[in-house]
């Protein structure tokens, strides 16, 4: 699986997102800088966590504008697969490419610990190695993680399948209506999502929880 | 020509800074607020001169960028 992560200035979780990827696909992502105009001939775009543009006017909003996302877009039109984590689900937002916006946490907080995610659909090139309804650890680390949308939008993606990931049991830090950690484009190949799957892939990092999404990605685009 | 871009939050959207905001202000003993709602002022110099042209033009770029129509509403006030 070819891959590349989008480099923005102040994204700063770009490494762990290469080294996730290397580790679990067995090869090296390109490194894509915000001005190139072209993205490389890939299975699946990444946009990575961070602060980009210092979060200046809102999380993402001018990342969203960057010269590379033209092309990012229109491969999105075109159906290649695009992650976006964090800061990269804030300017997937930002761009249109995903429903809804990510507000200020509701208890104002930048929160930064462990939360437990629920896979609600697991029929998803992102989430099929996942058990539907299957309960895992995963780390967040934000301070605009709050999604909403208007009740007609909301409806939508509920009655579309297109919620992936809810925060579980209680866990939820920052006041996501319906406990949305994650959610899809209608055409199932664009993903964002809050928490960072890619900060436990290994013991080292306290356990593997996240490795099921991108082997969900290496299964769906492998054998496409 | 200067104008003036005032974006706010939409009815119904939860705005926790201002919340804060309001509660900061009750405990300052300000009394009598209903609630208070953050929000942005953009204050814009432009060089064009026809203000139909420029209303568009501002009314251009909240779309694009200054407000997230998703949970943000804009208004354009030329201010001389």
């Amino acid at each position: 699986m070819k891959t590349a992560v989008i480099v923005f200035p102040g994204s700063n979780r770009d490494r762990d997102m290469f080294h996730a990827l290397e580790l679990i696909t067995g090869t090296r992502p390109l490194s894509v800088w915000h001005t190139e105009t072209t993205l490389p001939d890939v299975d699946l775009v990444i946009v990575p966590g961070g602060f980009s543009y210092g979060d200046y006017l809102r999380s993402g909003a001018i990342a969203a504008r960057s010269p590379i996302l033209k092309d990012m877009i229109a491969r999105a039109n075109a159906g290649v697969s695009i992650l976006g984590v964090c800061n990269g689900f804030q300017i997937l937002t930002e761009a249109g490419l995903l429903p809804g916006a990510l507000m200020r946490n509701a208890g104002l907080n930048f929160v930064c610990k462990e939360v437990l995610l629920e896979t609600v659909n697991n029929t998803t090139r992102f989430s099929n190695a996942f058990a539907k309804g299957q309960v895992w650890r995963c780390p967040v680390a934000h301070h605009d993680g709050n999604y909403f949308a208007d009740a007609d939008t909301l409806k939508a993606i509920e009655d579309n399948g297109q919620v992936v990931f809810r925060y579980a049991n209680g866990t939820n830090p920052n006041g996501s209506i319906h406990d949305i950690a994650g959610i899809i484009n209608e055409k199932g190949n664009v993903l964002g999502m809050m928490p960072h799957p890619e900060n436990l892939v290994e013991p080292l990092q306290g356990g593997t929880d996240g490795r099921a999404l991108f082997e969900s990605l290496i299964s769906a685009l492998e054998t496409a | 020509m200067k104008a003036r871009v005032t974006v706010t939050l939409k009815n119904g959207v939860l705005d926790p800074q201002g919340k804060a905001i309001e509660g900061a202000l009750g405990g300052l003993g300000f009394g009598g607020i209903g609630s208070v709602r953050q929000g942005k002022v953009f204050d814009i110099e432009l060089t064009g001169s026809n203000k139909d042209a420029v209303r568009d033009d501002l009314a251009q770029m909240c779309e694009k960028l200054l407000a997230n129509t998703v949970i943000e509403n804009y208004a354009i006030e030329i201010v001389e």
